[in-house]
């Protein structure tokens, strides 16, 4: 990464969980001792509209809370698409869920790479619906190397730890998910 | 009080502040008698040194320093939330506040609701004079229909303007257990001095709410004499403003 | 008091949770507050922590008497604070007054949000005049203008301090941004980096018989002649002014040689710094000036920075309420004064740095 400050905006329905995945994310990061600032967007579209959270990882000192366009922009709704192109620029790559229909009309012509994962279908089919979120935190991770894999597992035990502890299976469906993520995205994680 | 005596020496109590007196209320103004009441109540029950008394905007401020007590002034209408900042912080404290019907029941509104539901540990004197008398008699919440004001020059009209505010009826109404509610007059000094103790009593036992209301007189701003003053209060006011305890805690200890 | 924090201890948190600590961290006693987006996390924590080591909350009724509850517990001689955003920072201006007037050592931690009206609960610099020069007085007030969390920590603890030893009403400003995001920061035991915390007393409900011991207290509050108040106003000027350069605050980089400098406050100030790093990196000599106390302005410290430069670039997420303070204080220097001025919404670097680039030809 060097000195360079990676931006990762997340964007999706309330209730897909974009805000918890900035905060594992964030909270890897920082405890892996990077600089990490995460900015949720907390408008009154929180309540059933478009949620977006600004990630910024790095080496050094983090300037301003958001940014302008994102090295990677993840989309999990048709409406994140259209709501979000704002950050959508030259250097961005965009992942967005294959299972939106309607969303390769309105990609947006100037992104850098376009990537549409199975997150939704492949969760649903082989994990279990409730970890998509985490399926695409893998996703996100393996995309941009913020944090190892390692350090993501800790801090969803950090954050998950006692439901883990009631049900010792979620910790390994959780891990598979982000594995998952990890895989439909490319393996750089590691 | 008969007038038995050839020359009577005003008996001042202990609790009141020597040097600001005579005092700066109108003549015939009933703040006098209120705060005379308060006074002698401070005073048997021994707690000048741990009262604090906040008064208000209006003519109320004029008691700024009536008192031989440690006193605060504040906006028109805050003196509420004043004594419940201070209630909050040191519960030792006796905090009262002392106000007009405008502070109380119009500007101030939302403090005196809100001290009432939450059973704040206060005691809140509230003088009704159907007026505001010191920016120059104005209609208040408590003018009667029919009186003539600065601002209602031709008599409260109830169609307009409503029916005169009930304030303790409303507070005993929306105040839990605990609180102690009473409507007293300047025309029953031992009656006010005795609900304005109990409202101290309760505030002493930290039972909850304390209120009291005192109906007054303004003749200045009402334009009256003494006897139309009087008959004012007592036959005209009464009539909306019915005297009496309204809220009384059940002390189960005795 | 048991220390709050045991020596040093980093974390990742919003900044509401910071400020929550930090007051804490103060020895502030007791929090009168209201809810309003973007502040409501301080509370939030503040009645999680609080009775863990014995401190007070209560939720008043709107913000008027969250502001006087504040004000009355000052008065007892309580740590009392408050938080607020926005249209409850319109309303806590008659209690800030109050303080004004009584020199109340009231700390409002303020979260600005867009406006005018309900705005946005988002973000915003739009409060700088507000927080300032509200109410119907004359600012008597020391505003402090936080960048990251690590400042709202360290200056919620100067804050109750700066306020108990002057007696000017104090508030940390920060915005939705910062009251949201999380970063990290360090947070520490004031004690354990030799930061002695000013004590709490009274000026109401002294101790001892009155008669015996003492006379009793009469504060006053509304004056009679118009002599006597504005005798109270010199005073109050006079301390006003003798207290400003112990407590002014500003960040000043890069001004000796520079061309044009930014200003710029709070959060954008990130942005600012990052801008005028790219510039420099590309050969372009930007200054960077800051203030960090908005009320006192740091006037000395800006004109100085501004002696060799022609020009100066005002960047804020508001119409032009930072730049009236910079013309204001460079009322008799010739200068040309450009802006970005983005109401209600943040800024990034490299919006300054094509403003500066424009600015220039």
């Amino acid at each position: 990464m060097g000195g360079k400050v990676v931006r990762i905006a997340l964007a999706g329905e309330g209730g897909q969980g974009v805000q918890s995945i900035a905060e594992i994310i964030t909270e890897a990061a920082f405890n892996e001792g990077k600089e990490a600032l995460y900015c949720p967007n907390f408008g009154l579209e929180q309540r059933g509209g478009v949620s977006i959270a600004f990630v910024q990882i790095g080496d050094s000192r983090i300037g301003a809370p958001k940014f302008k366009t994102g090295d990677i922009f993840i989309a999990l709704s048709l409406r994140a698409i259209k709501r979000c192109r704002q950050y959508i620029g030259p250097e961005t790559t965009l992942v967005y869920d294959s299972s939106i229909v309607g969303a390769e009309a309105e990609v947006p012509p100037n992104a850098a790479r376009v990537m549409a994962i199975p997150a939704i279908q492949r969760s649903k089919e082989e994990l279990h619906p409730r970890v998509f979120n985490i399926v695409i935190m893998g996703a996100v991770i393996g995309a941009t190397g913020v944090v190892t894999m390692e350090q993501a597992r800790e801090a969803l035990e950090a954050k998950l730890g006692g439901k883990f502890k009631q049900n010792p299976d979620l910790r390994e469906l959780n891990y598979r998910a982000l594995e998952m993520g990890r895989d439909l995205i490319g393996k750089s994680g590691e | 009080m008969s007038a038995a005596q050839p020359v009577i020496q005003p008996k001042m109590p202990k609790s009141w502040y020597k040097s600001n007196k005579p005092h700066l209320f109108c003549p015939g103004c009933g703040h006098g008698m209120v705060l005379k009441a308060l006074g002698e109540a401070i005073d048997e029950l021994g707690i000048q040194s741990k009262a604090v008394f906040g008064c208000d905007i209006g003519c109320s401020l004029l008691a700024w320093n009536f008192l031989d007590v440690d006193s605060t002034q504040t906006h028109h209408g805050r003196t509420t939330p004043v004594m419940v900042g201070i209630k909050r912080s040191r519960p030792e404290l006796i905090t009262i506040a002392y106000m007009g019907d405008g502070g109380g029941y119009a500007i101030g509104s939302q403090h005196t609701v809100n001290a009432a539901i939450r059973n704040e540990k206060i005691t809140v004197i509230l003088v009704n004079n159907t007026n505001y008398g010191m920016t120059g008699g104005q209609m208040a919440p408590t003018t009667l229909p029919g009186q003539i004001t600065e601002t209602t020059p031709f008599g409260r009209d109830p169609e307009e303007t409503g029916y005169p505010t009930r304030g303790p009826e409303m507070v005993a109404a929306i105040a839990s257990e605990g609180a102690y509610v009473a409507r007293g007059t300047v025309a029953n000094f031992r009656q006010l001095k005795g609900f304005i103790k109990k409202a101290l009593e309760n505030q002493i036992a930290g039972r909850g709410f304390s209120f009291v209301e005192a109906l007054s007189v303004c003749p200045t701003n009402w334009r009256t004499n003494a006897r139309d003053t009087w008959a004012f209060l007592e036959d005209k006011m009464t009539q909306y403003f019915p005297v009496g305890e309204f809220k009384v805690p059940q002390v189960k200890e005795e | 008091m048991a220390s709050v924090i045991e020596g040093e201890k980093k974390v990742f948190m919003t900044g509401n949770e910071v400020a929550a600590w930090a007051a804490l961290a103060a020895g502030a006693d007791i929090m009168f507050g209201y809810p309003i987006t973007p502040q409501n996390e301080v509370m939030h924590y503040w009645t999680r922590l609080a009775p863990r080591y014995g401190r007070k909350f209560l939720q008043t009724e709107d913000e008027i008497s969250a502001g006087f509850t504040t004000c009355g517990g000052l008065q007892a001689g309580c740590k009392a604070f408050t938080a607020t955003a926005g249209p409850g920072n319109v309303l806590m201006q008659e209690p800030y007054g109050m303080a004004e007037a009584m020199r109340l050592p009231l700390l409002a931690i303020i979260q600005q949000r867009g406006g005018p009206s309900s705005g946005t609960v988002v973000y915003s610099q739009q409060e700088v005049t507000l927080t300032t020069y509200g109410g119907n007085g004359e600012g008597h007030r020391i505003v402090y203008s936080t960048a990251s969390h690590q400042e709202i920590y360290d200056y919620v603890i100067k804050g109750f301090n700066v306020a108990w030893k002057y007696r000017f009403p104090t508030f940390v400003m920060g915005d939705g941004y910062q009251a949201k995001m999380r970063e990290s920061m360090v947070m520490y035991d004031p004690a354990a980096r030799g930061i002695e915390l000013v004590p709490a007393n009274p000026i109401i409900g002294l101790s001892g018989e009155i008669g015996v011991d003492r006379e009793c207290v009469h504060l006053c509050n509304i004056y009679s002649l118009e002599e006597e108040l504005y005798e109270v106003l010199q005073k109050m000027e006079a301390d006003y002014q003798k207290m400003t350069p112990e407590v002014v605050e500003y960040d000043a980089r890069f001004c000796e040689d520079a061309e044009i400098i930014v200003v710029s406050h709070g959060v954008v100030s990130r942005a600012g710094q990052d801008a005028v790093k790219i510039l420099r990196a590309q050969g372009f000599p930007a200054g960077y000036f800051r203030p960090i106390t908005l009320r006192p302005f740091p006037q000395e410290a800006l004109r100085k920075a501004v002696e060799n430069c022609k020009k100066v670039l005002v960047v804020e997420s508001a119409l032009n309420q930072l730049q009236r303070l910079v013309k204001e204080n460079l009322y008799d220097v010739a200068l040309e004064v450009d802006a970005l001025a983005k109401p209600a919404v943040g800024i990034i670097a490299d919006e300054i740095v094509a403003r500066y680039k424009e600015f220039r030809k």
